[in-house]
């Protein structure tokens, strides 16, 4: 057996990378392997492109306004509330 | 444990302060659509059940003790309520989820054929056509709002199961433990749903930058 990742099964690893679920040997090897090798290095680049850019889809256009209905079932909802006595 | 933020907020709301709760609808109002979407038919389903289970937090909020933190909880409400709105409208049963994630744990995250053959005299298994180099494109090509639609696109084609766990993770930003907590389902299999999810983004995001 060869110590050395393939191409091939290091993509398959990218995650538990980023997620620190490697054990420090397959850390070594993930990035030994990152370090040498170009394509794999253009592809872990990718992944983390690819992250950032997911995460721009919580910049969404919808403007959240209570709705009335909401704020009167909030409003009834408090008339139920026991008397406080803080 | 609860943050002194979530114990101001479980306080304010418990005297029925309307400006906490409305300060809370804002904070979470987007998200929690977007979660209701991932299960419900149409955007007035998933509405309703955004609303119940605002009704749900307000019921709620004087039994809940703070074993988890305030933003787990609500969602937990919410997907467990847009769980139960689906069943009942016929979707995603059980055994449809469970062949669509078996078939798709057969499958590579980078095509086969991508990858020199296990017989390649000198480099088995490396890169055939390597990955191209996104640090080269414009900025204004990865920002676009076609790009945005792009990975839209391919987040609505996964399993519910990758969408739960890639929402939760890369677009709202939560750790690992809170998307497992509020999903119940083990550190090792969100692993394997996000790295899916996530690796089918990133071939939607290939397809279109190489065009
Ligand atoms: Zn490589």
């Amino acid at each position: 057996m060869n110590n050395e990742l393939s191409c091939q099964e290091l993509v398959e690893l990218v995650t538990d990378y980023l997620e620190g679920a490697l054990s420090e040997m397959d850390k070594e090897r993930f990035e030994a392997h990152v370090s040498v090798c170009y394509d794999c290095h253009s592809y872990f680049d990718q992944m983390r492109h690819t992250i950032r850019l997911i995460g721009r889809l919580s910049e969404s256009a919808l403007n959240p306004t209570v709705k009335d209905e909401l704020l009167s079932l909030f409003r009834d909802w408090k008339k139920e509330l026991p008397p406080a006595d803080e | 444990m609860l943050t002194v933020e979530d114990a101001g907020i479980i306080q304010g709301l418990r005297r029925g302060d309307e400006s906490v709760f409305v300060s809370l609808f804002n904070q979470y109002q987007n998200s929690l659509l977007r979660l209701a979407l991932i299960y419900a038919t149409d955007q007035r389903i998933a509405e309703e059940v955004v609303q119940e289970t605002w009704l749900a937090v307000l019921k709620g909020i004087h039994r809940f003790e703070g074993r988890s933190a305030l933003k787990t909880w609500i969602y937990s409400i919410l997907i467990n309520r847009a769980k139960t709105v689906a069943q009942r409208e016929g979707r995603h049963s059980d055994l449809a989820l469970s062949l669509d994630e078996q078939a798709d744990l057969d499958e590579s995250t980078v095509a086969v054929d991508r990858f020199r053959p296990d017989e390649d005299p000198q480099y088995p298994h490396h890169w055939l056509s390597g990955p191209q180099d996104w640090g080269e494109l414009p900025e204004e090509k990865l920002l676009s709002d076609e790009t945005r639609r792009v990975i839209f696109m391919a987040i609505e084609g996964l399993s519910p199961n990758q969408r739960e766990v890639i929402t939760l993770r890369d677009i709202e930003m939560l750790s690992s433990e809170e998307a497992c907590n509020i999903l119940g389902i083990s550190e090792s299999n969100q692993r394997v749903l996000l790295h899916r999810a996530r690796g089918r983004v990133r071939q939607a995001l290939e397809q279109y930058f190489g065009e």
